[in-house]
């Protein structure tokens, strides 16, 4: 009977086709907005990803989240150094001074100096240059959104010079960067240099990026900095995940976009629920005569499971598959970069399909079940 | 032969009026069965104790105006709806013993319909359609549908395997459906209006085709209909009205017992 049931959805091109759409639009709507939101909660996270060397990050214990800092002191530093277990810490910066182009072409951004003597903390992405050229005067390497800003429809070329506030720069590297929250061009130079750039405050240390020694957990490395220094020790994943639940608590990101999937959501039930009662409606003297003839209630119920089941795998993958193309062809777009179809959120979309392909064939269901097959005699 | 059939007048194709007489040779054997639908001010009181009698080897025509409750009375034959009082024998099995699901097995294994709008399913092919009653019984696809053509082909279906209904005429897509009765070799058959929705050419051949097709000494077929036009080709002929069997008539006991002998 399976095939019946095939054959019964595939007659009605126009409904099935109605209903594939309904699912696929679903789909698409959830999983690409879905994927915009964890994209954009990623990027709140891309410098604490960027930095592959350190396991630890140590900061004041009032931290919230990644871009919003209070200096440590020099002191500091050498505390979590002396932590029995840390086997290295350095110091990093960040600030945000503005950058000039000889043209005048300026902008806020992101500044990270990185240790003078180990350069711990510096981009491994390496699209032109060394990061050990980072060691020459003035040097910063740049990100290609950078790039591509100060010195637009310009091949690559290292040499060339900025201002960064009122500092000359000289870029020696350029490097692919993850996508920042602000997408503001991100720089990197010696801890020296950055504070030079920025300007002196009396204290600077932005975070302690410390390793903890061999045979020694994150996590007890963390707890002994913390009981040592009074300063917070966090992993960079539980950073991460610190700075993207301040995010998700206190912007109206998560909201907007969960109204989103909401509508996406509800909409895709009603239409495909609706789209599949009138299917059933019109087609209740056949199932009428189905179970007239002798199929049962179960069987009759896997007919329609079984229909809903295929509209909502057709309808899925055209869906995912769309949500997929629009990604892949924007991946090469700068200002686009770290958007990608995460496999847990299609995973959790395809979860979100079935339940309203199997919602939306409930009430087809119930309506066949309480049919009474004596309806075939009725002209 | 049965004191019942005794009693039947041998003169074919001469209407006889009989009463109600109980047969262990009945196909189908209804005694005071009464439905209703409602209840409080909206009761409706369909069948109001009827005494039916259906016979191996012949045609019955349930006729009578309309809303006398000769549907009612075929969907409770067939176990479609529960009658709300009386017995109801269908090929020796008491019909008030089985359970919902037994009713539904018991239908798939024996019972064949006709209905009046055909209810074929439209994506489906001739064949496809005819082999229905097949797949519900768990036959594999082709083999259902290889048994079905050949049922097609005894109707003179033989070129029309895979056309879909839209794609048949109205007596064809009868014929479909006869074969759909027909196909996994039923020992009832129940029609309902087989012709109203037919010319009468068209009906006659279809009629003929049932005769030939259905009536065997082992089956027993019942059509309700309106159409005098067809009342030939029965060999008995139930009279209803308000919920009742009024009288019956044998038309061809000597076709009847022919088909025994």
């Amino acid at each position: 009977m399976n095939f019946v049931a095939l054959q019964m959805l595939l007659g009605d091109r126009a409904k099935y086709l109605g209903l594939i759409f309904a699912v696929a639009f679903s789909t698409f709507l959830m999983s690409h907005q879905s994927s915009i939101f964890a994209g954009i909660m990623r990027r709140t996270t891309s410098q604490i990803m960027d930095v592959p060397d350190a396991n630890l990050w140590v900061m004041d214990r009032k931290t919230q989240y990644f871009d919003e800092v209070k200096a440590l002191t020099d002191d500091d530093l050498y505390r979590v150094r002396g932590v029995p277990g840390i086997e290295w810490a350095v110091p990093l910066f960040k600030g945000q001074p503005r950058a000039k182009a000889l043209d005048g072409n300026f902008r806020v951004v992101i500044m990270m100096g990185v240790d003078d003597a180990t350069l711990v903390g510096a981009p491994r992405n390496m699209v032109l240059g060394s990061v050990d050229n980072l060691r020459q005067p003035d040097a910063v390497i740049i990100d290609r959104v950078g790039y591509e800003f100060f010195f637009p429809n310009q091949a690559y070329e290292l040499g060339k010079t900025l201002e960064l506030n009122d500092h000359r720069a000289t870029i020696v590297g350029i490097y692919n960067s993850s996508a920042p929250f602000q997408n503001l061009p991100v720089f990197y130079s010696r801890y020296s240099q950055a504070i030079n750039f920025v300007g002196r405050e009396r204290n600077l240390l932005s975070f302690v990026l410390a390793k903890a020694a061999p045979g020694i957990s994150d996590a007890e490395a963390s707890r002994r900095i913390e009981a040592a220094t009074g300063l917070r020790a966090a992993t960079s994943s539980q950073f991460a995940w610190q700075t993207i639940w301040y995010y998700i608590h206190h912007t109206g990101i998560p909201i907007n976009f969960g109204i989103t999937i909401g509508i996406a959501l509800i909409v895709g039930t009603i239409v495909a629920g609706q789209t599949f009662y009138i299917f059933t409606l019109e087609n209740l003297k056949q199932f009428g005569a189905l179970k007239a003839i002798g199929v049962t209630n179960w069987r009759i119920t896997g007919m329609i499971l079984l229909q809903a089941l295929m509209v909502g795998v057709i309808g899925f993958s055209i869906g995912i598959g769309m949500t997929a193309a629009f990604f892949e062809s924007t991946k090469n777009i700068l200002d686009l970069r770290g958007f990608t179809l995460l496999w847990q959120i299609a995973a959790g979309t395809g979860a979100t399909v079935l339940m309203i392909v199997i919602l939306a064939s409930l009430v087809s269901i119930r309506r066949v079940l309480v049919l009474e097959p004596a309806i075939v005699f009725r002209g | 032969m049965t004191q019942a059939f005794a009693e039947i007048s041998p003169r074919s194709r001469n209407p006889v009026s009989l009463p109600y007489e109980a047969s262990y040779e009945s196909a189908v054997s209804c005694k005071q069965v009464t439905k209703e639908f409602g209840t409080g001010d909206n009761r409706a009181l369909v069948l109001r104790g009827v005494d039916f009698d259906v016979r191996f080897g012949e045609m019955t025509l349930l006729v009578g105006p309309s809303g006398c409750g000769k549907t009612t009375l075929l969907s409770v034959i067939a176990g479609l709806l529960d009658a709300t009082a009386g017995h109801i024998s269908v090929l020796g099995q008491n019909m008030d013993e089985l359970s919902g699901s037994e009713s539904v097995m018991f239908r798939r294994k024996n019972l064949g319909f006709v209905f009046q709008q055909y209810n074929l399913l439209p994506a489906l092919t001739a064949a496809e359609n005819a082999a229905v009653p097949l797949l519900a019984a768990g036959v594999p696809r082709k083999r259902a549908v290889d048994q079905a053509s050949a049922v097609l082909s005894d109707l003179g279906l033989e070129h029309r395997f895979r056309a879909l209904p839209s794609q048949l005429s109205g007596g064809q897509q009868q014929r479909v459906a006869l074969a759909r009765a027909l196909v996994h070799e039923p020992r009832l058959i129940v029609c309902d209006e087989p012709t109203s929705a037919l010319d009468h050419e068209t009906g006659h051949a279809v009629m003929e085709l049932l005769t030939k097709a259905a009536v065997r000494n082992d089956r027993a077929v019942i059509v309700v209909t309106h159409d005098s036009r067809v009342f030939d080709f029965a060999d008995r002929i139930a009279h209803m009205d308000d919920g009742r069997i009024v009288r019956t008539e044998v038309l061809d006991e000597a076709r009847f017992t022919a088909s025994r002998n």
